[in-house]
């Protein structure tokens, strides 16, 4: 009977015909769309199936165990200076795992991760210097203590709007900086100096890798409990889950506690990495840098901000030569990200890894 | 007394001018403009670059200066945020990241021969040289400026959002976007406008205010701290809320300095803003955003 193409034209014009359009109104006729499917593989490996045969079982753990070997391996490869990089990487990669976190499964924006490192970095600076007691022991109890503190001083602005906590953590390290700069305490405008540092470079990389490995698994184990979905349900609509009888500002409370855990952490091993703490442990670079990475690397998905922090840090390394150039090519790159492609690397990469895509007519 | 009095107000005068054009922006279309800060000392470097560089008349320099930051404020909203509207978390994040951009581009030293602003050498001329006495108190004549100055500014603000049909259609988008909308008040050309007259609003107090000191790029972070400081005090969003708000943190301040001394401004910032959030959240005039504010 008619050809495919003749009857598109015709249901075209009929349609058309009926709503009286005129002929200035643009009608988008799109002749294919582009339609994705998961890949077969991915829907057998998402129950009991995964076991069927190596090749579901590879599915799943090829990349989780590329990504543990590769970070375990790197050391390896790299020499002196760059593997102090690394260690640096670590430390932005635990603090973009935090902002993710705080941002797209709590919906908080936490544009002060310089207050999570430098209260760690602080407490553990203090404990060293004052008492005296090795990395071992002031690096768990400054991470637990500093998430503590920063968690004391963001619980009132908890209780509101998630504006009010992108406000207050923004205030907080620069404010922090001037109390310390004004009262002259905790060592003022130098700092603290002489502190323990780690026994050598093997040991600096494989704690801060090793956290960042535990932490990302940690966390995304977390994101899929009841736990994590509480939380993502007081993103998407609060007034829901206070209807279901769920204290929202203690779940928050508890999000932000886990989040500058990881934060605090970063803070301490970095005291100890460099054998100072200082006021610019609260430097803007440690708030802008995690953002930038996890925009880039893709919000959400837990692994695309490490992935973004040690990409991102090594570029700033190397552009170390220009000064503050690094910053505002961190927040041009943040902005190029979220305004053009805001799904970001890692988004991009799952997606092409789980499903596959072709043309098809409309 | 009577300093504490007079400088207390100057003070209060001073941040409610930081203030006022956040919370216009924040009011009209919920985007918190994290760039205020910088366009404040982007405006400062941007007159004196005209009075030293090009040598141009002061007031025109002034002028100029204050069109420019109300193009950026426009600029900020068509570019970037207008694609984000909507998305709460990536508006913060990128208004954000172009407040820093302007912040620590300023900063910028070697790129193609442009030396960054480093050091306190830079410094805007006041208006007019010299003291005078009130009522026993010395005071220059630019920190009266400043005073006058802001009344002024306010009370045109209050003249325009409340007279002319641009400022009662940015009242109406702060009150209920919907209802405005189907009136035929187009939100986005209300966030550029308001963007703009906040920018300007930023430029206009940097002017002012720079003067009394010098010119540096970490008045920006300070600015836009007091700002956000007077923003949450007052209510995010309520105008009248700014205004009061400014008086009581510019008499707080000034008081723990005069009693205290200078070094707990800072501490005083903190409690404040700690105690307001404890016990009264949506601040002090932030009255009709009550539901929406506590969770």
């Amino acid at each position: 009977m008619l050809s495919p193409d003749a009857l598109r034209l015709t249901i075209n014009g009929g349609f058309k015909f009926n709503l009286g359009l005129h002929g200035s109104e643009k009608l988008n006729q799109q002749e294919r769309r582009k339609e994705r499917l998961d890949r077969g593989i991915k829907v057998r490996t998402e129950g009991l199936y995964a076991l069927l045969s190596w090749r579901e079982m590879s599915y799943l753990l090829v990349p989780r165990m590329v990504l543990i070997l590769g970070l375990l391996f790197i050391p390896l490869l790299l020499d002196m200076y760059w593997q102090r990089v690394l260690c640096v990487a670590g430390v932005y990669a635990l603090l973009a795992l935090s902002f993710d976190f705080l941002a797209e499964f709590v919906g908080l924006v936490c544009l002060g991760g310089a207050f999570f490192i430098g209260s760690g970095g602080y407490i553990a600076g203090l404990l060293n210097h004052w008492m005296g007691w090795s990395p071992f022991l002031t690096i768990p109890i400054a991470t637990v203590a500093g998430a503590i503190v920063s968690t004391l001083v963001l619980l009132p602005c908890l209780r509101l709007r998630g504006i009010y906590f992108a406000i207050i953590s923004f205030m907080f390290p620069l404010l922090t900086v001037y109390v310390i700069i004004a009262l002259n305490i905790f060592g003022g405008t130098e700092g603290i100096t002489a502190l323990d540092t780690f026994p050598n470079i093997w040991a600096d990389q494989y704690l801060i890798l090793g956290a960042v490995i535990v932490s990302l698994f940690a966390m995304r184990r977390l994101v899929n409990e009841d736990f994590g979905l509480i939380l993502r349900s007081i993103k998407d609509n609060d007034q829901a889950v206070k209807a279901s009888g769920i204290s929202i500002t203690s779940y928050k409370t508890k999000a932000v506690f886990i989040a500058s855990l990881t934060g605090c952490f970063g803070g301490a091993y970095l005291c100890h990495l460099y054998g100072w703490v200082g006021i610019s442990q609260f430097a803007m670079d440690f708030s802008i840098l995690p953002i930038a990475a996890t925009v880039m690397g893709g919000m959400g998905t837990l692994v695309g901000p490490v992935l973004g922090a040690f990409i991102l840090t090594p570029m700033s390394e190397a552009l170390r030569g220009f000064g503050q150039l690094r910053v505002v090519l961190y927040c041009l790159i943040l902005i190029g990200f979220i305004v053009y492609k805001p799904e970001g690397l890692m988004n991009y990469l799952k997606r092409k890894f789980h499903q596959f895509e072709h043309w098809e007519d409309v | 007394m009577m300093d504490i009095l007079i400088y207390g107000t100057v003070n209060s005068v001073v941040f409610a001018l930081m203030a006022v054009g956040f919370t216009l922006v924040y009011g009209v279309s919920r985007l918190p403009n994290f760039a205020h800060g910088a366009i404040y000392v982007l405006v400062g470097f941007l007159t004196w670059s005209f009075v030293h560089d090009l040598k141009l008349f002061y007031p025109l320099a002034i002028f100029l200066s204050v069109c420019i930051s109300s193009l950026i404020g426009a600029l900020i909203y068509r570019l970037v945020l207008i694609r984000l509207r909507g998305l709460p978390t990536s508006e913060i994040i990128a208004s954000f990241a172009v407040g820093l951009i302007i912040l620590e581009g300023l900063r910028l030293q070697g790129i193609g021969g442009f030396k960054g602003f480093i050091g306190p050498f830079y410094t805007l001329p006041s208006f007019i040289d010299g003291k005078m006495k009130i009522l026993d108190v010395l005071i220059d004549y630019q920190r009266l400026i400043v005073m006058g100055g802001g009344f002024a500014i306010i009370a045109s603000l209050w003249l325009f959002t409340h007279y002319t049909k641009m400022g009662l259609s940015l009242r109406a988008i702060a009150q209920d976007e919907q209802a405005a909308m189907m009136l035929g008040i187009d939100s986005d050309r209300a966030a550029i406008v308001s963007l703009s007259i906040g920018s300007a609003l930023a430029g206009l107090a940097a002017v002012i205010i720079l003067p009394l000191g010098n010119v540096v790029v970490e008045a920006g972070y300070r600015v836009l701290i007091y700002a956000l400081a007077v923003c949450i005090i007052g209510g995010l969003g309520s105008w009248a809320g700014a205004v009061l708000a400014s008086f009581v943190l510019g008499f707080a301040m000034i008081l723990s300095t005069a009693l205290f001394g200078a070094v707990w401004e800072s501490v005083v910032l903190v409690g404040a803003i700690i105690l307001i959030l404890i016990f009264r959240p949506s601040g002090l005039l932030g009255k009709q955003k009550e539901l929406e504010e506590r969770v």
